[in-house]
């Protein structure tokens, strides 16, 4: 089966976000106030798997292994069937 | 004795590193592409500074986990010497050799400047050469230096005299003002638990001629090599 996974990079909670503070104060510029800004990053990964679980463990061990590094970053993964 | 200097795809400062051990230390050394896989013929390494991968993902992600870091680990484990400095050093944290992490400066900007540093201890095979408390002038260049750790590694690096080096004003004092881009502590170096692998932001190589404006980062290397000789 084909899937797609959207993966979601999230600096933790506390950590300095230096460019989600550099919109927040472009967007204070041009009128709009907001309460704060954060970045994160989204990979979409298509890859081949027998079943949804099997393709879940795979992306989570590429998450553990590479596309996020645990002491810093929260992910979050999306999946779904290809047609 | 050969300290091997491992060059990634985008790593810029490795023939400067070359330039410091052969030429100013008179010291067998050699590049290493990355693609090698033993490291036996080396008693120590320099990952060097630059861009691996073209900082893509994360500065160092992709570089910490080629083949060759696995040969790296394996002579770390054995004791020898390892030093990564700027992206060596977040390669190193990256491929876990290294506690902590290396995020955006807290002003998002490329900083490259001198900097003095306060050498926290004396105790490594990298600061033999130092007096401790000494300040010494190294100069940075980066934009993701800012060190990171959660609190128990933090008091942990702090407890095991960890901290190698930490940026202070020309007084010695780890100011606010000091701190180039929001590290932790001010903390510009740190060593592993063993205390033989060292991960530092600041260049010592390019602090290691008269003509550069500072020689202090040649007795990072001196140090190195004087322990090597000595084993």
């Amino acid at each position: 089966m084909q899937y797609q996974a959207d993966v979601t990079i999230e600096l933790k909670t506390g950590m300095l976000d230096p460019e989600g503070t550099t919109i927040e104060r472009a967007l204070e510029h041009l009128g709009y106030e907001t309460n704060s800004v954060k970045t994160a990053k989204k990979y979409t990964i298509d890859l081949q798997a027998e079943n949804i679980h099997a393709a879940r463990e795979t992306v989570e061990e590429m998450c553990q292994k590479l596309i996020a590094n645990p002491i810093i970053h929260n992910y979050s993964i999306s999946l779904r069937e290809l047609q | 004795m050969s300290i091997g200097i491992v060059q990634f795809g985008g790593s810029n400062c490795d023939l400067d590193v070359l330039h410091v051990l052969k030429d100013v230390l008179g010291v067998d050394a050699e590049l290493v592409w990355y693609k090698e896989e033993s490291l036996e013929r080396f008693e120590g390494i320099v990952i060097p500074g630059g861009f691996s991968y073209g900082d893509y993902l994360r500065a160092g992600a992709i570089a910490a986990r080629t083949p060759i870091m696995t040969s790296v680990k394996k002579l770390a484990e054995e004791g020898k010497p390892v030093v990564g400095i700027c992206n060596g050093f977040q390669v190193l944290t990256e491929s876990g050799l290294l506690e902590g992490a290396l995020t955006t400066n807290e002003y998002p900007k490329f900083r490259c400047e001198p900097k003095y540093l306060r050498v926290e201890t004396t105790d490594t095979p990298f600061t033999s050469k130092f007096k401790k408390g000494e300040v010494v002038s190294i100069p940075i260049a980066h934009m993701e230096g800012n060190f990171y750790a959660d609190e128990s590694t933090l008091s942990s690096l702090e407890d095991n005299g960890q901290v190698a080096f930490r940026y202070v004003d020309k007084d010695g004092k780890a100011t606010d003002e000091a701190n180039p881009n929001g590290s932790q502590e001010n903390i510009a170096g740190i060593v592993s638990a063993k205390k033989n692998v060292l991960g530092m932001m600041p260049h010592p190589e390019r602090a290691s001629e008269e003509i550069l404006g500072s020689k202090d980062g040649l007795r990072i290397f001196e140090s190195m090599v004087e322990f090597i000789s000595n084993k």
